[in-house]
């Protein structure tokens, strides 16, 4: 990786999170490595979202008073800068409780597509067509599709993962065709780390008139990110793991396709017109927004995408850069460690699983907890991928902007205690 | 160290030289209980004469914990009524959802004691009863076979 950006400092970034500070297990330093499950929030992201509430807190979109008004505007303001955020139109964003929902929204809309009108054609799925997704899917981005295809008649297919943990894609030509529908996949790894194609996947996918779906969790939080440059039509992403809170996730649409892919939740505020007998749909983003929105969470990931902005995502970027080849020397460097995903930083992002011989990564996760060092240990949320890779559970360490190198010593000093304490070593 | 008071020198023993491993026959009914959250599982065989355990086998992967938990469980349900295993199961059930709270009775739990310290770790207690639900999930399944 290449880039010019001055090193961002890492120490002014730590005083804007409060939590960093604090101790663990018996006056342990928190040593915070699970921000691939959820990140920290700054006091900038924590005060904007008060703020709202103490000054312009309203219902959204209805209502004629002022605090309506203001809410309305702070609420959609927020849609602008997530917008630009990932070079995309404001129309192009709808908000959804989480990241897994805005999955589900799409394949519960194409599922709905064959009861809608013909304007909805090109979303119908049924027997015969083919959903494809890989064996490195979040159960996220995995389930969902399962689901569609039980409900539809329509196949479900898999691109395969390789030893060192990268897509295979030596069968790309036959598992995209032209019964391909959907091609879902993830930008960044969750548990491997790994960046994958997503420009060639896209490409197969357009080339035979399938629609593409990314999983964008793992890496919009962590590195600039452009879903037009992408070439992807749909994208999902959490307000919790780039510094926002929990309770907003993000659906990008290409405008053409929000504008007929039929509603999924219906109720209020994403109707046209409503009968007794039957109704008409707003114009998106407000199609797939029914119910009064989770607001004051809108008015923080804003804030949360002013906070990266102000720092950089190219910064940030080669900041997690320095401190995954840290960790992937430091860890490598242990005999009896094993590294599940590509071994270097080629392609690749800030996750680091691994496994320890003759140590359980429950158990391993313990010792690192005691020692104030905090790792996720299982499959997370990847069973099927943690299977391939023939690891039955790893233990996973995440990088973002507010760690750092002595962090990194940390865990691989508490790898090899836990290999002391439970006689490996 | 908070750490040895949970990874007692009992539970490794047993962790590291389990009692009463592998599958075997006859059986009178099997159960497979996973974790979902880490995916430990463990597949138990039980065998019963009359009342009486007479066998309990067991397969699986996963943490010292739900390991070593299952191997004690085996030393204390074999060759007693069911009555009286399914006591001490209870009894077992309620020191690890005690939070560190319940003062264990040794007579009764045995080895089974050294789990008090995994109480204080709720992310764990699941570990600690996979064995045991698996036990009485086989139970569960016997008595419905013979019904």
């Amino acid at each position: 990786m290449t880039t010019t950006a001055t090193p961002l400092d890492v120490a002014t970034v730590r005083a804007d999170f409060p939590i960093l500070g604090r101790t663990v297990r018996e006056g342990k330093r928190l040593v915070y490595l699970d921000s691939g499950a959820t990140s920290q929030r700054p006091r900038q992201v924590l005060d904007a979202e008060r703020a709202f509430l103490e000054t312009a807190n309203a219902a959204v979109h209805r209502g004629a008073h002022q605090l309506a008004e203001e809410a309305t505007d702070a609420y959609e303001g927020a849609r602008q800068k997530i917008a630009d955020f990932v070079g995309v139109q404001y129309g192009e964003i709808v908000f959804t409780k989480n990241a897994t929902e805005g999955v589900n929204l799409v394949a519960y809309a194409m599922g709905n597509a064959s009861t809608s009108g013909p304007e909805a054609e090109r979303f119908r799925i049924g027997p015969g067509d083919e959903i494809v997704v890989t064996e490195m899917e979040h159960h996220a981005n995995l389930v969902p599709w399962q689901q569609l295809a039980a409900r539809t008649g329509a196949t479900l297919r898999w691109f395969g993962v390789t030893d060192e943990g990268r897509l295979d894609l030596s069968n790309l030509d036959e598992l995209v065709n032209a019964k391909t529908k959907v091609v879902a996949f993830t930008h960044q790894s969750n548990v491997l780390g790994t960046v994958n194609p997503v420009r060639t996947l896209a490409d197969a996918a357009r080339a035979v008139g399938a629609l593409t779906v990314l999983d964008a969790c793992q890496s919009v939080p962590h590195g600039p990110v452009d879903f037009k440059a992408l070439g992807v039509d749909f994208a999902v992403f959490s307000g919790h793991k780039m510094l926002g809170p929990s309770g907003i996730g993000v659906l990008y649409g290409r405008r053409e396709l929000l504008e007929t892919l039929p509603p999924f939740l219906t109720g209020g505020s994403m109707i046209e017109m409503v009968h007794m007998a039957k109704s008409t749909f707003a114009p998106p983003p407000a199609r797939f927004e029914a119910g009064v929105p989770m607001t004051s969470q809108a008015v923080a990931l804003g804030a949360a995408v002013d906070y990266l902005n102000a720092i950089g995502m190219d910064r940030i970027a080669a900041h997690e850069h320095v401190l995954t080849e840290a960790a992937l020397r430091g860890l490598t460097e242990i005999p009896g460690v094993r590294i599940v995903g590509p071994p270097d930083v080629v392609d690749r992002g800030g996750a680091v699983s691994f496994v320890v011989d003759g140590i359980h990564a429950h158990d391993a996760g313990q010792v690192l907890d005691s020692l104030g060092v905090a790792v996720r240990v299982g499959h997370h949320c990847a069973w099927p991928l943690h299977r391939r890779m023939d690891a039955a559970a790893t233990v996973r360490a995440s990088f973002y902007l507010y760690n750092t190198l002595d962090e990194v010593t940390a865990l691989v000093d508490a790898v090899r205690e836990a290999q002391k304490f439970f006689g490996v070593r | 160290m908070q750490l040895q008071q949970m990874y007692q020198e009992i539970i490794l023993d047993h962790y590291k030289n389990p009692h009463g491993r592998g599958l075997r026959d006859p059986f009178d009914a099997e159960s497979h209980q996973i974790n979902p959250t880490c995916g430990d599982e463990v597949t138990l065989r039980v065998s019963l004469d009359g009342e009486t355990v007479r066998d309990v086998s067991y397969d699986g992967q996963g943490c010292s914990i739900s390991q070593a938990s299952t191997s004690v469980m085996t030393d204390l349900v074999v060759g007693k009524p069911l009555g009286e295993a399914f006591k001490k199961m209870d009894a077992f059930v309620e020191l690890m959802q005690g939070r560190g709270q319940v003062e264990p009775d040794e007579d009764v739990l045995e080895d089974g004691i050294a789990f008090a310290g995994v109480a204080q770790y709720p992310a764990r207690v699941k570990c600690a009863l996979l064995g045991w639900m698996a036990f009485k999930d086989a139970v569960a399944r016997s008595e419905g076979a013979k019904a």
